[in-house]
């Protein structure tokens, strides 16, 4: 038997193998682990054993599941079917021979859904790999939402004081998602970009949108 | 038919020689081979960003443009790959292998030389291959009715999903969430208003340009920000006087550029492998003939001249599918036939006949476009050179101003500028979650089509479902299609031991 106990920071507490039993890898739950307490190795050991036996095939295969990137990745994908599928309906599906609108959403839906736990189940059948995180190592949450925000910037100082604002904010604002951005470079970086953003836009593409303008909030 | 083909060619440079398309042309290459060269823009971007302001002009400059720019960023980001060793492109990410090893033996100029004259070479015979292929593939469309092009997309969709990079599960999903994307909108049959939420603003449906935009736009620079490596200049100088190769080095780059370009060729014929594929399968062929594989990697010009001919020869054959029958193979095809949808124009077989200046002129263009790349390339390497070192911080939040004005040109419509925002948080958790999001694009583009021809087959066979296998055209589309998910599930059964050279070269250059 091979298997590993955890504790609550996933810190490997104890690693044993030996060959006697052919269920492989079993992982037993970090919140099995506070109960084992500081007792001596071979306790821990032993302990492990008994709840591995007592919960092992479930929480193998919870645990296995969990763990794994593709288990979210076919939930999504099961979500985004369950909303076609329900609401596919409601357009009314029609025969086969006279569709109607709702036939084909219905249909793709049910096939998302079944896609869907294609590829939660196949996570059971490959070994973790190493990088099963959903987030990042480093997640940037700053960048992220410079990132985001910039274009809602356009959106706003665009919509309510015009498209030199609107530009201006929006490079600005996204530039400083970068590690290495000041208020100063954002700023010249914005002004630059306003500068050659209104003579192309502007003057040679004739968007329509005023330059400077003020409707109140 | 040599002669009417060569009637139609001399039309289509008549048409693409015209002052205002020559611009659009030499415009789109120019801006194409920029954003090659800067790494963390795409073309697929690119192309996004510029076609709402193709709207103002006429349709065949608008596409020459944007073709342009897809073939022009394929000779950027050979200069990436060889000199700087990144691979922003993933057509070229096999290029690095040995193109980079060339460079810090101080070749990287001759490697650059090389890889221009492959390209040249590999793009040629793919022009050529469009010119004489298409007119038969239209011949055969045309006979094809409403089950046959149903079937036809079915296999377009399953291979451009399958085939391309990471899981073909994850690919199919992503190609159905793309096909419900394409549902987003008004019913154009029954008129009823589906998905919209309520939202006035999406009864058109949801804007291609954002979609395109959030998903390789927003959702790349969330994917890159604070990635981007410092930028190693040291091998960067490279004058024009370094690039031109010895006689002993053409000599060995010949026979590796003509496999190479057929290697690309015959990729290019098959739907959904798109040029990335065809450079690895050319530089695992190279390595498989050549007499001392394990040189490869050390800076052979055979591992730098076959990926890249194969690339430019398989860019050009892509076309062939996307015009002449209007199933697209990849994302970037499936917006250039945005693009003409948006344009007015019906894609599919009657395309060549009904719009012959726009494929005549088109492939036309190729030649012109590529002859002013290998003027552009040459001469001026020093500029390309330099664009290498602007910086990715003073890059993305450009290119964000871009993408929203030019998402708000489209419509000039505020409320896609945040459509595209929520896109873009979709595609960047998506890729998270290990999808790649080419595929949706390809859903989207041919949803609407798909669901109108499947209707119109129903109607047909008095909703008989078994049209599909009855008619033979149709039937040996599904039967490839099932060849293709047989091979995948037994691929996948045999495990990863047998898949080929891909796999492991991109685990290499990633």
């Amino acid at each position: 038997m091979h298997g590993f106990c955890r504790d609550r920071r996933d810190k490997i507490l104890v690693n044993f193998s030996n060959g006697c039993n052919p269920q492989g890898l079993i992982i037993v739950h970090s919140r099995f682990s506070p109960r084992l307490g500081r007792r001596s190795n071979n306790k821990i050991m032993e302990e492990t054993l008994r709840l591995a036996r007592k919960h092992g095939p479930v929480v193998q295969l919870v645990q296995n599941l969990v763990r794994k990137r593709d288990f979210y990745a076919g939930g999504l994908i099961i979500m985004f079917g369950l909303l076609m599928a329900l609401k596919g309906p409601s357009y009314r599906v029609g025969t086969l021979m006279h569709m109607g609108p709702g036939f084909l959403p219905t249909a793709l839906g049910i096939i998302l859904i079944f896609l869907g736990i294609l590829i939660a189940g196949t996570a059971l059948t490959v070994p973790e790999g190493e990088d099963e995180s959903i987030l990042p190592e480093h997640p940037e949450w700053l960048g992220w939402a410079c990132i985001l925000t910039g274009p809602l910037c356009f959106i706003l100082f665009g919509s309510f004081f015009g498209l030199i604002p609107g530009i201006f904010a929006c490079v600005f604002v996204s530039a400083l998602g970068d590690r290495t951005a000041t208020w100063k470079s954002s700023f010249v970086l914005a002004a630059v970009v306003t500068a050659f953003g209104v003579g192309l836009f502007s003057y040679l593409l004739q968007v329509p949108m005023p330059l400077l303008a003020w409707r109140g909030l | 038919m040599i002669t009417t083909a060569l009637t139609d060619l001399w039309y289509g440079f008549g048409v693409a020689l015209q002052p205002h398309n020559l611009m659009w042309c030499f415009i789109g290459v120019l801006v194409g081979n920029m954003v090659g060269v800067l790494p963390g823009m795409g073309p697929l971007a690119t192309i996004s960003i510029l076609l709402p302001l193709t709207f103002g002009i006429k349709p065949v400059g608008a596409i020459l443009m944007l073709a342009g720019v897809m073939y022009g960023a394929q000779y950027g980001g050979a200069i990436c790959s060889i000199l700087l060793n990144l691979p922003c492109h993933p057509p070229h990410a096999v290029t690095c292998l040995d193109g980079f090893p060339m460079t810090k033996q101080g070749k990287g100029g001759v490697a650059l030389g090389l890889t221009v004259m492959a390209s040249f070479v590999g793009a040629s015979w793919g022009i050529t291959e469009m010119i004489f292929l298409s007119p038969v593939l239209v011949q055969v469309a045309l006979q094809f009715g409403p089950a046959e092009i149903c079937s036809l997309m079915l296999l377009g969709l399953l291979a451009g999903s399958t085939l391309a990079r990471g899981s073909p599960l994850k690919g199919v999903a992503m190609t159905v969430l793309g096909l419900m994307l394409g549902i987003v909108g008004t019913d154009l049959e029954t008129g009823a208003e589906r998905f919209t939420f309520g939202f006035t603003h999406l009864d058109d449906g949801i804007e291609l340009v954002g979609l395109a935009l959030g998903l390789f736009g927003i959702a790349e620079f969330m994917n890159s920000i604070n990635q981007v490596v410092s930028i190693n200049t040291k091998y960067t100088k490279v004058r024009l006087r370094d690039m031109r190769p010895s006689k002993a080095d053409i000599k060995q780059a010949i026979a590796p550029m003509f496999r190479g370009t057929m290697v690309g060729s015959l990729c290019a014929l098959i739907p959904g492998t798109g040029p990335t594929i065809a450079s690895f399968v050319a530089y695992a062929t190279e390595k498989k003939i050549s007499k001392h594989p394990e040189k490869f990697g050390t800076g052979l010009i055979e591992g730098v001249i076959s990926p890249e001919a194969s690339t430019h020869s398989s860019v050009q054959g892509d076309f062939i599918p996307t015009m002449s029958l209007g199933i697209p193979g990849d994302a970037v095809m499936a917006l250039l036939l945005g693009a003409l949808m948006i344009q007015g124009i019906v894609p599919g077989p009657q395309l060549i006949k009904e719009h012959p200046d726009i494929f005549w002129g088109l492939v036309a263009s190729f030649w012109i476009g590529n002859i002013i790349l290998v003027l552009l390339n040459v001469p001026l390497i020093g500029i390309w050179v330099k664009l290498l070192t602007i910086p990715y911080k003073y890059l993305y939040p450009s290119a964000l101003f871009f993408v929203s004005i030019g998402v708000y040109a489209a419509n000039n419509d505020m409320f896609q500028v945040g459509e595209t925002v929520v896109i873009g948080i979709l595609g960047y958790v998506l890729l998270r979650l290990g999808f790649h999001p080419a595929p949706i694009l390809l859903g989207f583009v041919l949803g609407p089509r798909f669901e109108e021809n499947f209707r119109r087959a129903m109607l047909i066979s008095r909703g008989d479902i078994g049209v599909f296998v009855e008619r033979p055209i149709s039937a040996v589309f599904i039967a490839l299609c099932v060849l293709l998910i047989a091979t995948q599930i037994y691929v996948r059964i045999r495990g990863n031991k047998n898949v080929i050279a891909p796999a492991t070269a991109f685990e290499v250059a990633e």
